[in-house]
């Protein structure tokens, strides 16, 4: 019996140091796993910031879908467009014979031919611009007729069904092109709404523009159409192409030697000749000639296979001359193909060899090159999302390929380097991330911005270093420790005061205050450091009884009367000073006299904000490191004769200066990164100039500003996750220096 | 000769360096204190009932104008920057006085703030029978009262007006209450319900089921719901007639008469009548609006009730997290993990990322918690609501998320701090007695390093009550219709967005329209979000103490 009991008893006891064990056990492995968890989760936060910045530095690429024999095989084709989706081809022939098909095997949709109806042979075809998507069909009786491909997209049963046709917006009857001699050779033509302008040049070398208006009449029946004819001045040199832009105000006419004039068509009935430039040198040949999206730029391809971009850029008298850009050599065979985006400043280009080249202007990029044929392509098209491409080889066959190129505009270069931005003088560093125009080029520099965000911290450096520093040197080492005991606390109230209430009050109130009292401050930051000498000076002179009792580490409060009045004397004194100086008002002086601007809330109120908000960081961390300096070596310098002063330049500072140094790291890494404040006291505008009385855009600022207007994804959502992956890298770098600084001395410390 | 000796020893002795480092820490007080100072005056002087005074100016052309309203502020400039605005100053001036006055009736005269001149004015005075009139659209309104009326017929006038009007304003306080039950509370919850009865309905459709006994059922509840709503928009509509009987007629300075609704008016005061006494009562009622209404006229009046209610919820959330994750992460790193380089580094890791930048936190939070977690936690567990977003928008959830992740580091090192300094005699005691590994932990450690703990969560609190930048990406807006809590369930609605005091000071501060009648206000929050910290940091501080008094007996 009890013998049992004493089995039960060790059976349970047995059970239960089991369980314990168990216990122990389960106990360390949650801690691992949440511990683990917790810390992969604090890293993670570095990977998914370059998670989502990596994609902007990719490349493009582009995958076979499926090739298939093209409509209309055997004929030379003048014209090939995708549709928005990239489902529906759209081909016109040289004939004028077009056909819609299914870009995924070919079915050919419907077809049909342009025709005069006079039996006349089509003679020249000319695009318009893409997104107007209008073709211009000209036939040997000098008549032509425009057409455009529409697409009327309907859901039955919830699915997209794209039906296409073929219009004619300005009206089935061909318009009259005007008399000239010759035979039409080249064609070039723009329509848009109810405008359409074509320019023809005959074998004789004769330019003639013709203007097409429609105009809707008051009774409803069919619109008007109205034409002028205007013959452009004789040209020198063999026309070899012909370009207008979507707006129909600018003509570029070259030859294949690369000669190009340039016409101001605004008014149709006087085309003027602005001016004339050569774009190749050597002996190339001029292959292509086409807008980029947006009808700024001009592409030139050459039989060299550069493609150059070149854009109207105005000089120093007020004249515009286009310029060469950039330029890019993809191939080493000619450029057969130049095709432009839809929207974004990219653009496809093919070679005499069978290679294509995806491009970005802005980037400078050329993002992906493949081949795709053994000989000159006949045509390429590509659809308006830039998500495909349609490419026809001369033996008659069309690939369709899908394009993966999400970011172009980014590369290295147009995020930190100057940028040649399209009507820009010059290259530049620009930060202007949207606009209301759909082609508008982004410009995404983060130059200025983190120009702006080191202009912040360099004065808020220069504000809070002496005032912390100096400040903990004498906290730690001068004042009496009852004194300590308050001004510790204060600084830890100071320490835990919001950054919004400082950036409100900087934005609201400082910058009022510093643009009124502008003298004053200024003044005051000399000022009042000398006023602190000169109480030294004062007490010196007194009596020994009376000084010995401000010394004795009770000197900062004895200067709490003397920095108020200070304060008090500055500001009274500010008024007179710029009325007897600076005829009243001194921002309004310096910018007459200096040329300097005057932004109210300026890089001055910043710097004080922010250096308010550092100076707790850096005075608790350089009081750490200054009063951690072991007291023998105090001591020692001091009965070796030293005064306290020179222990403390010869002794204290010297141990303590890493220390110090890591304070100021730390400090430096807080001011790189405020936000509120940046944001709330300065005007926010990305520009780059040193003055303190300017305002500028720091990356912090422009993340919260815009991040939550941007487009999930987008390249202005990437780059602003690279704005917050450099700020993360810059603090992280900084923090890790002075954190290693600060463990190597309390090493040393404990080695003394 | 002497005396630049005496100069030189002055020098070397380094008492003026000695002087100018004790400087800087004065003027390091002065600026924390001046800068609580200017605070708390600004902010606590705005609910003030101050006088209104009437001035008399002369314009340009030798004629006068009056003003009614309060002086606001006054400063000195240079007289060539007065003239520079196209004012007359006398010749033989350099500075002129100028005072800011507060005149309202924005819906009268346009401004509601003015600038006058000291030069300019004739005369200045303090009528007694002037009144300001809080309202709920156009600011304040200034004058004189004439009459009451109801529905349209005078009730009221000359020295029984006051009372009248008085007497309306308490019905309307009253009526407003009560409508103010029924749309939040009651219509409110009916339309919650709806929404409910709405998303089931699609999930049903998305789960394939078109019909049946739980359709009718839903069908049959809208139906309820319905007749409930119609029921209480009746009994509204009587009760927003019976708001708009009582009108006042009040005359401008200017002379002219204007007809105010009672209904806009949410108090009446003639402060130059009113007794110390009064104006005490005022002040606190002022005060107690403050901190437990709504806010009106886009957060430029009113309170900030919303604003402290999502600032004490989000932190309290934030708590939720960082405690028991960052103890964890902090007792794996400093007891279990093997501590070589690895471990170092990740210390050093783990301690940098207390400094980097706030904002790189919410950058994150948006696109991790929100657009990542958010959205696959939409398509998983709310289908029904889409395309509309439940959790894969900003919101109070992802807000503490995003600040317990930022405030994490804090809370390990700290943590770790008081178990490094937990005496090794105190562990090799438990185990030697035969605790395991686990037990120790829990028994002795954990229970000693308990204040350092609650020092890492207040350091931790007092930095996530402050933050701003990363809210405005993952969940703070400037007016929320509703509080992240309520009476409907599930009580907490953690998906809501919220309103908070630090990005209130940005937003009305920096982004509303009227930012001088804003500002009065923007000072109060300040004051509030100020004292709030500093509380919380005062009561952390305390219960630390406390637990650390507490452990030491225990050593004993």
């Amino acid at each position: 019996m009890e013998s049992d009991t004493t089995q039960t008893k060790l059976e349970l006891e047995k059970s239960h140091r089991r369980w314990r064990m168990i216990k122990d056990r389960i106990f360390g492995w949650a801690m691992a796993v949440g511990g683990i968890s917790v810390i992969i989760t604090i890293v993670m936060i570095f990977f998914y910031l370059f998670y989502v910045v990596l994609p902007i530095f990719g490349s493009a690429s582009t995958t076979p879908l499926v090739r298939y024999e093209a409509p209309f095989k055997g004929a030379t084709i003048a014209h090939l467009a995708l549709d928005e989706y990239a489902e529906i081809g759209f081909v016109i022939t040289a004939d004028g014979e077009y056909a819609f098909f299914a870009a995924n095997d070919g079915t050919t949709i419907n077809q049909g031919k342009v025709s005069n109806g006079t039996g006349r042979s089509v003679v020249a075809i000319a695009a318009g611009d893409p997104v107007q998507r209008s073709v211009t069909i000209a036939f040997d009786d000098r008549t032509a007729i425009v057409v455009r491909p529409d697409y009327a997209i309907s859901y039955p049963n919830d699915k997209r069904h794209i039906t296409p046709t073929l219009e004619y917006p300005f009206g089935k009857t061909p318009v009259d092109l005007g008399e000239a001699s010759g035979k039409i050779l080249l064609l070039a033509a723009q329509s848009q709404d109810d405008e359409a302008t074509i320019v023809s040049v005959t074998d004789a070398n004769v330019v003639s523009l013709t203007h097409v208006t429609l105009t809707e009449s008051f009774l409803g029946d069919e619109p008007a159409v109205t034409t002028t004819h205007t013959a452009l001045p004789n040209i020198e040199y063999d026309i070899s192409d012909l370009l207008i832009d979507v707006e129909q105000r600018e003509l570029y006419v070259a030859s294949a030697q690369g000669q190009i004039s340039y016409f101001n068509i605004s008014d149709k009935q006087h085309p003027r000749l602005t001016y004339l430039v050569n774009v190749l040198s050597n002996d190339h040949r001029l292959t292509s000639l086409k807008y980029l999206s947006g009808g700024i730029s001009i592409l030139v391809g050459d039989s060299s296979g550069a493609i150059s971009q070149w854009f109207p850029v105005r000089d120093d008298n007020n004249n515009y001359t286009i310029q060469k850009v950039r330029s890019f050599t993809p191939f080493t065979a000619g450029v057969s193909i130049v095709v432009p985006e839809y929207f974004r400043k990219g653009f496809v280009a093919a070679d005499e060899a069978g290679n294509f080249a995806l491009m970005h202007t802005t980037a400078g990029r050329i993002l992906a090159t493949d081949r795709i044929a053994t000989n000159s392509l006949q045509a390429l098209a590509i659809s308006p999302r830039a998500d495909a491409l349609l490419f026809l080889t001369d033996s008659g066959e069309l690939e369709k390929r899908s394009v993966h190129n999400e970011h172009p505009e980014i590369s290295w270069n147009s995020i930190w380097g100057k940028v040649w931005y399209e009507s820009r003088a010059e290259p530049e560093y620009i930060w202007q991330s949207s606009s209301a125009s759909g082609d508008f080029e982004p410009k995404f520099s983060l130059t200025p911005l983190t120009f702006g965000t080191l202009k912040a911290a360099l004065y808020a450096m220069l504000f809070a270093i002496p005032l912390a520093i100096l400040g903990a040197i004498y906290t730690a080492y001068f004042m009496t420790p009852k004194m300590r005991n308050f001004v510790k606390p204060s600084v830890e109230v100071m320490a835990a005061l919001p950054t919004v209430i400082l950036g409100f009050l900087a934005g609201l109130w400082l910058a009022p205050f510093v643009e009124q009292y502008l003298v004053g401050v200024i003044l005051a930051f000399v000022f009042i450091p000398l006023s602190f000498v000169v109480t030294s000076f004062l007490v010196d002179k007194l009596p020994a009884g009376v000084s010995s009792y401000f010394r004795n580490g009770w000197e900062a409060a004895a200067l709490l009367p003397v920095v108020c009045f200070g304060i008090w004397l500055c500001v009274t004194l500010s008024l007179p000073i710029e009325t007897a100086f600076f005829d009243g008002s001194l921002p309004a002086w310096l910018s007459e006299n200096f040329g300097i601007s005057y932004d109210q809330r300026n890089s001055l109120v910043v710097g004080i904000a922010i250096g308010f908000a550092v100076i707790p960081t850096i005075f608790s961390i350089s009081e750490d490191a200054v009063f951690g300096v072991p007291g023998h070596l105090t001591t020692g310098s001091l009965a070796l004769g030293a005064t306290s002063w020179q222990t403390m330049i010869g002794v204290v500072i010297l141990t303590a200066s890493p220390g110090i140094f890591s304070a100021v790291m730390i400090g430096l890494g807080r001011a790189v990164g405020e936000t509120m404040i940046v944001l709330m006291a300065t005007g926010n505008t990305p520009i780059m100039d040193i003055n303190i009385f300017e305002g500028f855009r720091a990356l912090s600022a422009n993340i919260a500003v815009e991040m939550p207007e941007s487009e999930v994804n987008s390249t202005h959502f990437r780059v602003l996750f690279l704005a917050a992956l450099v700020l993360f890298m810059v603090t992280f770098a900084v923090n890790t220096v002075a954190e290693i600084v600060r463990q190597r001395l309390r090493v040393k410390y404990s080695n003394l | 000769m002497k005396s630049i000796e005496s100069i030189n020893k002055w020098v070397g002795s380094g008492s003026p360096w000695v002087w100018l480092s004790a400087g800087m820490v004065s003027l390091n007080l002065v600026m924390v204190f001046g800068l609580l100072f200017l605070i708390s005056v600004r902010g606590l002087g705005h609910f003030w009932p101050a006088a209104i005074e009437s001035v008399e100016l002369r314009e340009k052309d030798g004629s006068t104008t009056s003003l009614l309203g309060n002086f606001v502020e006054d400063e000195i400039v240079s007289a060539a920057r007065v003239r520079g605005t196209g004012s007359t100053v006398p010749e033989d001036m350099e500075f002129v006085r100028r005072y800011l006055i507060k005149v309202g009736n924005r819906d009268v005269s346009g401004a509601d703030f003015v600038w006058v001149n000291e030069t300019d004015i004739t005369s200045r005075e303090i009528p007694l029978d002037s009144f300001m009139a809080e309202r709920d659209e156009w600011g304040n309104f200034y004058g004189n009262l004439i009459s009451v009326k109801l529905d349209g017929e005078i009730i009221a006038s000359g020295a029984t007006a006051w009372g009248a009007m008085q007497d309306g304003i308490a019905r309307k306080t009253q009526i407003r209450r009560q409508i103010k039950g029924i749309e939040k509370d009651q219509i409110g919850k009916i339309n919650y319900a709806m929404e409910r009865l709405r998303l089931r309905t699609k999930r049903l459709e998305l789960d394939g089921v078109e019909a049946g006994a739980r359709i009718d059922k839903i069908a049959a509840e809208r139906l309820s719901l319905e007749k409930r709503y119609e029921a209480l928009n009746g009994s509204l509509s009587e009760l927003y007639k019976e708001l708009g009987r009582y009108s006042i007629t009040a005359a401008t300075v200017a002379g002219q008469q204007v007809e105010l609704p009672v209904s806009k008016i949410v108090r009446a005061i003639h402060p130059n009548q009113m007794s110390m006494f009064e104006k005490i009562r005022y002040y606190f009622a002022k005060m107690w609006e403050f901190v437990s209404e709504d806010p009106r006229e886009a957060n430029t009046e009113g309170g900030v009730f919303p604003a402290i209610f999502g600032t004490v919820l989000l932190v309290m959330l934030m708590s939720v997290f960082v405690t028991p994750f960052g103890v964890i992460a902090a007792v794996y790193l400093r007891e279990y993990a093997h501590q070589g380089l690895l471990t170092r580094t990740i210390r050093i890791a783990v301690n940098n990322l207390a400094g980097v930048p706030s904002i790189v936190y919410g950058v994150f939070g948006l696109g991790f918690f929100v657009y990542f977690l958010g959205g696959n936690i939409d398509q998983l567990f709310f289908p029904e609501s889409l395309p509309a977003p439940t959790f894969g928008t900003p919101g109070i959830l992802w807000s503490a998320l995003t600040l317990a992740i930022l405030t994490v580091p804090v809370v390990i090192v700290s943590t770790e701090e008081g178990l490094t300094r937990i005496p090794r005699a105190i562990r090799e005691g438990s185990l030697a007695l035969g605790a395991t590994k686990a037990e120790t932990l829990w028994r002795t450690v954990l229970p000693m390093a308990t204040p350092a703990m609650m020092t890492g969560l207040i350091l931790s609190i007092a930095r996530a009550a402050g933050e701003v930048a990363p809210l405005m990406m993952v969940g703070v807006v400037k007016l929320a219709p509703s509080l992240p809590m309520d009476g409907n369930f599930p009580f907490l609605h953690v998906d809501r967005k919220f309103m908070h005091l630090g990005f209130h000071i940005y937003d009305v501060g920096f982004q509303s329209p009227n930012v001088e009648a804003a500002r009065p206000l923007v000072y109060a929050t300040a004051f509030l979000l100020v004292v709030l910290i500093v509380a919380l940091n005062i009561a952390a501080i305390r219960i630390r103490n406390r637990l650390r008094e507490s452990y030491k007996a225990g050593d004993g």
